[in-house]
């Protein structure tokens, strides 16, 4: 069974590969610049067009003109963008000023800010999902509450916790630990609530204390449906640093996208969003690994 | 109805390990979507029995005559509605090391390795003991079950049999007072029941424990049991009879077969078993909600006496 399944994993991944071939094929198509064409336009129009910067005049033949490569009409093709993420690797730790920050301090600024708040809304939305699984009473107190809380999206805090807090660094932080908080709370408590009967049975049998009982049988036994929560909160987390850096202007992977769409530099608007989809994925994986150390079967 | 009075003489001498006094239990009836009632209906009541020390004791009956419920009691996990359980001289109130279960779903930890499903049992006996101690203590239950080699495995990656192993492993180190087996091996095929029935009479003599057993099972029931408790049907199920199996010590499954006196318990069970299940259809839906009490395993099934295995 097993050599078989190895040896066809690697379709899957050469019909990826294929199918990013096709689409960069495609997008380069699509965004590909003819060349101008002077045929049937006046010498008005040209002396118009050459003054607006939309061409110059062809350095190799006299009368002629060609677009001009400064001025960028169309969407970017796949070839400026890898340009575009050449030059930002190539320099990547630069800061010359507020608004020109290498991508390697925004991602370590952004990694930061998001690895704070993650951790915290995990820590605290474990403890509070504990308690909440736990006893019953609790979760009715508490429910109506989480209710409402959880559908309000973390950047709606925003101008209160500017208001409140103040610094952006720790606003960002917050906005992160707002939106890892409730999925995490409600995958815990679930988790906890569903650990089958029989295990807490055996718990009091051998007169388990309350810590024993906590890390023998309550998290292990909850641990996959954490791990689950953790991911959908990580998820959500990452969503929310996007809007909450651009709101912000201070520094990160966030506001760099929006920096770049106020210099109309759409091939770092795209870069910026692929460094995203990179970070993402990287994270992602990690939590991965780790939900696989503590998954069990039944 | 009790036939307490047919106590052997011997028997009486020993030490009370377990007595039963007039416990009862009553659920709420439930409406038809399942919601309880102020109404109560008494699963079973006046049941009073004594286990004695040494004494291996099973307990026989229809689904719904609250075997399970009984068990759960003895237990601590359950509260009795009148009467009560006594062991050691004390009254019941809630679980123990006193009392361990090995429980029909086997109910190890299957984030645990065998080896610490049975460790975590002999920590709790034994919290003054060193890690070494621990260690040779488990180690020498995880050998008597016939368990060596397969310590470090998740109970995932092992049988039925195996896994009710480490069940009976984790309840025996604990060396309780009373030992309670709640079906313990309707979950197992019935090739390896046989096995594992002998080990467990095995481990039984060996340990010098005291049993109590509630099981479908009849032909288990007269291999293991010095004597086979016997109840009515639910609702007001009631202990019927005690019968004695005389069958000598120690027994094998080929010598219980060829005795007369298993055939003649067997048949009485069966008997018994049979008048009360006719009993038992008529009044079947007299209620209009359930009177199944709501903890009785629902895979439970009718007693059955399977052929030897």
């Amino acid at each position: 069974m097993k050599p078989y399944v190895d040896r066809f994993k690697i379709v899957p991944k050469l019909l990826s590969l294929l199918l990013m071939i096709v689409f960069l094929f495609i997008w380069h198509g699509a965004t590909r610049q003819a060349a101008f064409n002077q045929t049937g336009l006046s010498a008005d129009d040209l002396m118009l067009m050459e003054m607006n910067g939309d061409i110059i005049p062809d350095p190799e033949t006299e009368g002629s003109y060609i677009n001009n490569p400064e001025k960028q009409s169309t969407f970017p093709g796949p070839i400026k963008v890898w340009e575009k993420i050449i030059e930002e690797f190539s320099d990547p730790f630069h800061a010359k000023g507020t608004n020109d920050h290498g991508i390697g301090w925004l991602i370590i600024y952004t990694l930061t800010v998001f690895a704070i708040g993650f951790l915290l809304a995990s820590i605290a939305g474990i403890v509070m999902g504990v308690c909440i699984g736990l006893s019953r009473t609790l979760f009715d107190v508490l429910n109506p509450f989480l209710q409402v809380l959880k559908p309000i999206s973390p950047v709606a805090w925003m101008p209160l916790l500017l208001y409140t807090v103040q610094d952006g660094t720790a606003v960002s932080i917050l906005v992160v630990f707002l939106a890892a908080l409730w999925p995490t709370v409600a995958n815990t408590a679930f988790g906890v609530n569903n650990i089958r009967e029989d295990y807490i049975r055996v718990a009091s049998l051998l007169q388990f204390g309350w810590v024993r009982k906590m890390f023998t049988v309550i998290l292990p036994g909850a641990a996959p449906a954490i791990v689950s929560g953790l991911r959908i909160s990580f998820g959500s987390a990452l969503i929310a640093i996007v809007p909450a850096e651009m709101l912000l202007g201070e520094l990160g992977v966030g506001y760099n996208i929006w920096m770049e769409w106020n210099n109309l530099d759409i091939a770092g608007v795209i870069f910026a969003i692929l460094v995203f989809g990179v970070l993402g994925f990287a994270l992602d994986s990690l939590l991965d690994r780790v939900a696989k150390g503590v998954s069990f079967a039944e | 109805m009790q036939n307490n009075n047919d106590h052997s003489n011997e028997r009486d001498n020993r030490a009370l390990a377990m007595r039963v006094d007039h416990a009862a239990k009553d659920f709420p009836v439930l409406t038809s979507n399942g919601s309880p009632t102020n109404e109560t209906f008494c699963v079973f009541e006046d049941v009073n029995f004594d286990v004695h020390e040494g004494e291996f004791l099973s307990m026989i009956g229809h689904s719904g005559c609250g075997k399970s419920t009984l068990l759960n009691i003895m237990a601590g996990f359950d509260r009795p509605s009148r009467g009560g359980i006594v062991v050691d001289g004390k009254e019941v109130t809630a679980p123990g090391l006193d009392r361990m279960v090995v429980f029909q779903s086997f109910a190890l930890m299957p984030w645990l390795t065998c080896f610490v499903n049975v460790r975590v049992a002999v920590r709790s006996a034994h919290p003054d003991w060193t890690k070494d101690q621990i260690n040779a203590h488990t180690q020498k239950y995880i050998d008597m079950m016939g368990l060596t080699g397969a310590e470090s495995k998740r109970p995932s990656m092992l049988s039925g049999g195996m896994r009710q192993r480490v069940g009976l492993a984790r309840a025996f180190c604990v060396e309780p007072k009373v030992l309670l087996l709640d079906e313990p091996f309707a979950q197992i095929d019935a090739l390896t029941r046989g096995v594992i029935q002998d080990e467990l009479m095995r481990m039984w003599e060996v340990t010098n424990s005291t049993v109590f057993m509630v099981t479908h099972d009849v032909d288990e029931a007269i291999l293991l049991s010095d004597r086979i408790a016997l109840m009515s049907n639910g609702p007001n199920a009631k202990l019927a009879e005690i019968i004695e199996v005389n069958i000598p010590r120690p027994r094998t499954r080929q010598q219980m077969i060829d005795s007369p006196e298993y055939t003649r318990i067997r048949n009485h069970i069966l008997h018994f078993l049979i008048s009360h299940q006719m009993a038992a259809e008529p009044s079947g839906s007299e209620e209009g909600g359930s009177t199944e009490p709501p903890d009785e395993d629902a895979k439970s099934q009718q007693p059955s006496a399977s052929a030897v295995v």
